[in-house]
């Protein structure tokens, strides 16, 4: 379950396969554009087919998350405009999308626009009912405070850094 | 819901009602909770109140979409949402009630949120593989709503003495609605027999400990349990349900397939 989705870099690929993945790790998210879709973790799965017929499985964060719908335009503009026609994306919702499946320079790239990365893993369910120790994207200091569970989108918290004071965003871990 | 050998085949007919009966209940609850946008009594707690209706929307558009797919009529989510009357609504009469004040919105959202956890649970072990792959999405965010709404259950009942008074009152008028979540219904009791969804009584005693600990922590008193009229999900609805729809429904009730 909590295996993290392929890559370009994967190996096992084909290598037609390989190619959309390269494409779509050039994919912003529409909310956090620094990460690509492929970063944020939610490309579960690309098929070519022999007609070169690309059908690519994405999972919504959150299942209202209003940035889905852009998501899937965004993903079929880009596979057009690179020759492939009438690209398909299909919304995969099992096993539920995790703040897990960021990659390592998907958090380093959050941390360097200023949203606090997930703080722990979320395969002990109890992490829910444990504040983790959330470090200020800014300044590294550990001395943050929660201000709200949610905020301007629904991956996100609210923090405050008690050290150099300033409000940041916290990318939540589910 | 282990598998059982009296499990019986789910009819297009039950998965269809089942599926409203869940995707209602979402869906009027993250309208309840819109209401708030712009009203509610810190920027925090507006954020907080429009995220957990737009999680319950998302759920909604699941499960009414998967609604229209099995009645297999070309019904589309926003046509089941937008064009049916109240009396087709099949929603718990729970989260049709008016939110009142910031105290009675909590109350209502943490008894709905401790429900869900429970309903979740079990669904992720569903007969049909849509209804279990939705559960395991939800519950997480299941997670989050309950985290809040139980915080803020303890912070207002243990808080001074106007914010213990609203909450209780709010847990007063509220608590008779809460008996139609255990009771059967017919769509979740066929759903049980078919091996759908879980039992609605089954979710009872966890439910309670689960409440019951966070009225103490709350310094809250539980109400008696009371008879009730209302069934939302046998068509029974309160007067509120009417009201709600009429403002959500009038755009496209008046401009048919009206987009923006």
């Amino acid at each position: 379950m909590n295996q993290a989705p392929a890559t370009s870099a994967d190996r096992f690929l084909a290598p037609a396969e390989r190619e959309i993945w390269r494409i779509l790790a050039d994919v912003p998210d529409p909310e956090i554009p620094v990460l690509s879709v492929v970063e944020l973790g939610i490309v579960r799965h690309v098929r070519v087919a022999d007609d070169r017929r690309v059908t690519v499985g994405v999972s919504p964060t959150y299942t209202g998350c209003p940035a889905t719908e852009v998501i899937a335009r965004s993903i079929q503009t880009r596979l057009e405009a690179e020759g492939y026609e009438d690209p398909k994306v299909e919304s995969v919702l099992s096993p539920p999308w995790s703040s897990d499946w960021v990659t390592e320079s998907g958090r380093a790239k959050l941390k360097e626009y200023g949203i606090a990365p997930p703080a722990q893993s979320v395969s002990n369910p109890k992490h829910l009912f444990r504040e983790p120790k959330v470090a200020c994207p800014r300044c590294s200091s550990m001395q943050t405070r929660k201000v709200s569970e949610f905020a301007s989108t629904p991956c996100k918290a609210l923090y405050r850094c008690e050290s150099c004071l300033e409000p940041f965003e916290y990318f939540k871990c589910i | 819901m282990s598998a059982s050998p009296a499990i019986v085949a789910a009819s297009a007919q039950l998965r269809f009602r089942y599926a409203l009966y869940l995707g209602d209940t979402s869906l009027i609850l993250a309208q309840r909770l819109g209401e708030w946008v712009g009203h509610a009594p810190a920027l925090e707690e507006d954020l907080a109140l429009a995220n957990t209706a737009l999680d319950l929307l998302g759920q909604a558009r699941h499960l009414l979409s998967y609604a229209g797919e099995i009645e297999g009529k070309g019904r589309s989510e926003d046509d089941l949402a937008f064009l049916r009357d109240p009396s087709d609504f099949i929603n718990l009469a729970l989260v049709e009630q008016p939110n009142v004040d910031f105290g009675h919105t909590i109350v209502r959202q943490f008894l709905i949120d401790a429900w869900q956890l429970e309903l979740f649970e079990c669904l992720q072990g569903s007969s049909d593989p849509r209804f279990a792959e939705l559960a395991a999405k939800a519950l997480k965010e299941t997670r989050y709503h309950y985290r809040f709404s139980s915080g803020w259950m303890v912070r207002l009942g243990d808080g001074t003495e106007e914010s213990h008074q609203r909450v209780q009152d709010g847990l007063n008028a509220l608590w008779k609605f809460t008996g139609e979540l255990f009771a059967p219904g017919a769509v979740d009791e066929q759903a049980a027999a078919a091996g759908l969804g879980p039992d609605p009584a089954s979710l009872r005693a966890a439910w309670t400990a689960n409440v019951e600990q966070v009225l103490t922590e709350a310094t809250l008193k539980k109400p008696a349990d009371v008879s009730y009229r209302w069934f939302g999900k046998r068509h029974q609805h309160t007067e509120h349900l009417s009201h709600l729809l009429a403002e959500m429904q009038i755009m496209q009730r008046t401009y048919p397939g009206v987009q923006w």
